[in-house]
C-alpha cells in the first residue's frame, strides 16, 4: 500500500522511495498522487512537492524547478531540473 | 660525447618532467573516477526522458505547427558543427582526435554543397579550426572559469544554440565529443543535436491509455528543450571522464618513457665518468713512468 515515488534531476538520483502521497503542483493545477494512480504525464510549474510519508503526516517540502511528472506502473517519477535542499 | 656537466643537467630536466606527469597521471586517475561516477549518476535522468520523449513522439505527428526543434527549419542548408573540447592539454590526442572527426565531417558537409558554422565549446581545438575555417566560428564558448562541467554549462550551451536556432543562423547542429568506453579508448562521436531527432521507442506500450495535461504537443514542446539540455550535459560528461582518461594513459606513457630515458642517461653519464677517470689515471701512470 505504499506508491514508489523517484525524485530525478539530471545530475543524480535524489530521492527513490515508497511513500504515502505526493501532491504535485501540475501545471494545470496540483494533484495528488495516491498509489494505483492511472497513467498519467504532466508538466509542473515551479513550487514545492508535498510528500506524505503516511497518511495524515506532515508533509515534507521539495523546491523543484523545470519539473515534469509521469505516473506509470512503476509509481511516479518526477524528473526536475533543479532540486533545492 | 656530451660533457659530464651537460649529461648531469639533462638527467635533471628529464627528472623534473618525469614529476610533473608523474603527479598529472595521478589528478587525472582521482578525477577520472569522479567523472565516471557522475557520468553514470546521470543516466537515470537521461534514460527517463529519452523513454519519455520516445512515447510522446511516437503518438504525435511531425507537421508544419510542430515544434521547429523538433520538425526543422524546412532546409538544411546551413550546419552548425558543436565542438566540444576540454580546456587543458596533456591528455594526448584527446582534443585532437575531436577536432579531426569535426574537421572530417566539414569537409564532407562542403563537399556536398553546404554551408559550415562551427560553435566552439573548451579552449583547445579553437586555433586549428580558426586556421583551417578562418570565418566560419560562428561563437565560442568559454568554460575556463568552471573547474567540472555542470548542468548550468550545459543549460547555457543549449540556450545559446536555441537562440541561434531561432534567428535562423543554421539548420542543422550536430555535436562533436568523446565517447568513454574506458580508461585507454575514447572514441570520437558525432550525434545530430538539432533537429531533435526522435529517439526511438525502446519499451513496449503498456497498454494502458497514458493522460496528458497538458496535451501531447504542449508537453513535447515543453520537454524538447530539455532534452536537448540533458543530451548536451551527458556529451560533456562523457567528454570530461574521457579527457580523464586519456590523460591519464597519456601521462602513464610519458613518465614511463622519462624512467627509461634517465636510465640511459645515467649509463651513458657513469660511462663518461669511468672513460674520464681512466684517462686520468692513465695521464698519471705514463707520467710516472717517464720520470
Amino acid at each position: 500500500m505504499a506508491l514508489h515515488f523517484e525524485l530525478v534531476t539530471p545530475a543524480r538520483l535524489v530521492r527513490s522511495d515508497d511513500v504515502h502521497m505526493v501532491v504535485v503542483p501540475g501545471s494545470e493545477g496540483e494533484f495528488g498522487v495516491l498509489e494505483g494512480h492511472a497513467p498519467f504525464m504532466s508538466t509542473i510549474r515551479d513550487g514545492a512537492l508535498k510528500v506524505y510519508k503516511t497518511d495524515g503526516g506532515q508533509p515534507e517540502e521539495i523546491r523543484i524547478t523545470g519539473g515534469f511528472a509521469e505516473v506509470g506502473a512503476s509509481g511516479l517519477t518526477v524528473l526536475a531540473e533543479h532540486v533545492e535542499g | 660525447m656530451a660533457s659530464l656537466k651537460e649529461l648531469k643537467g639533462r638527467i635533471n630536466s628529464v627528472k623534473s618532467t618525469q614529476k610533473i606527469t608523474k603527479a598529472k597521471q595521478m589528478v587525472a586517475a582521482a578525477k577520472l573516477r569522479k567523472a565516471q561516477a557522475a557520468a553514470e549518476a546521470a543516466r537515470p535522468y537521461a534514460s527517463r526522458l529519452a523513454e519519455v520523449m520516445a512515447s510522446l513522439a511516437s503518438k504525435i505527428t511531425v507537421s508544419e505547427n510542430s515544434p521547429k526543434l523538433l520538425a526543422g527549419t524546412g532546409s538544411d542548408q546551413v550546419h552548425l558543427l558543436v565542438v566540444a573540447n576540454s580546456d587543458k592539454g596533456l591528455a594526448g590526442a584527446f582534443n585532437s582526435n575531436i577536432v579531426k572527426a569535426a574537421l572530417t565531417t566539414a569537409r564532407e558537409l562542403e563537399a556536398a554543397g553546404k554551408t559550415v558554422l562551427f560553435f566552439l565549446v573548451g579552449k583547445k581545438g579553437r586555433a586549428v579550426i580558426r586556421r583551417n575555417y578562418p570565418k566560419a566560428v560562428l561563437q565560442m564558448f568559454d568554460t575556463t572559469d568552471v573547474r567540472e562541467p555542470g548542468y548550468a554549462e550545459a543549460e547555457r550551451i543549449a540556450d545559446e544554440l536555441v537562440t541561434l536556432y531561432e534567428q535562423g543562423k543554421f539548420d542543422v547542429a550536430h555535436l562533436f565529443f568523446s565517447t568513454f568506453r574506458n580508461a585507454l579508448t575514447q572514441e570520437p562521436t558525432q550525434q545530430q543535436i538539432i533537429p531533435v531527432p526522435a529517439p526511438k521507442a525502446v519499451v513496449a506500450d503498456t497498454g494502458a491509455v497514458v493522460e496528458y495535461e497538458p496535451d501531447e504537443e504542449e508537453i513535447l514542446a515543453a520537454l524538447l528543450p530539455r532534452y536537448l539540455r540533458t543530451q548536451l550535459f551527458g556529451a560533456l560528461l562523457e567528454n570530461n571522464a574521457s579527457e580523464q582518461g586519456a590523460s591519464m594513459t597519456a601521462m602513464d606513457n610519458a613518465t614511463r618513457n622519462a624512467g627509461e630515458l634517465i636510465n640511459a642517461l645515467t649509463i651513458q653519464y657513469n660511462r663518461s665518468r669511468q672513460a674520464a677517470i681512466t684517462t686520468e689515471l692513465i695521464e698519471i701512470i705514463a707520467g710516472a713512468e717517464a720520470l
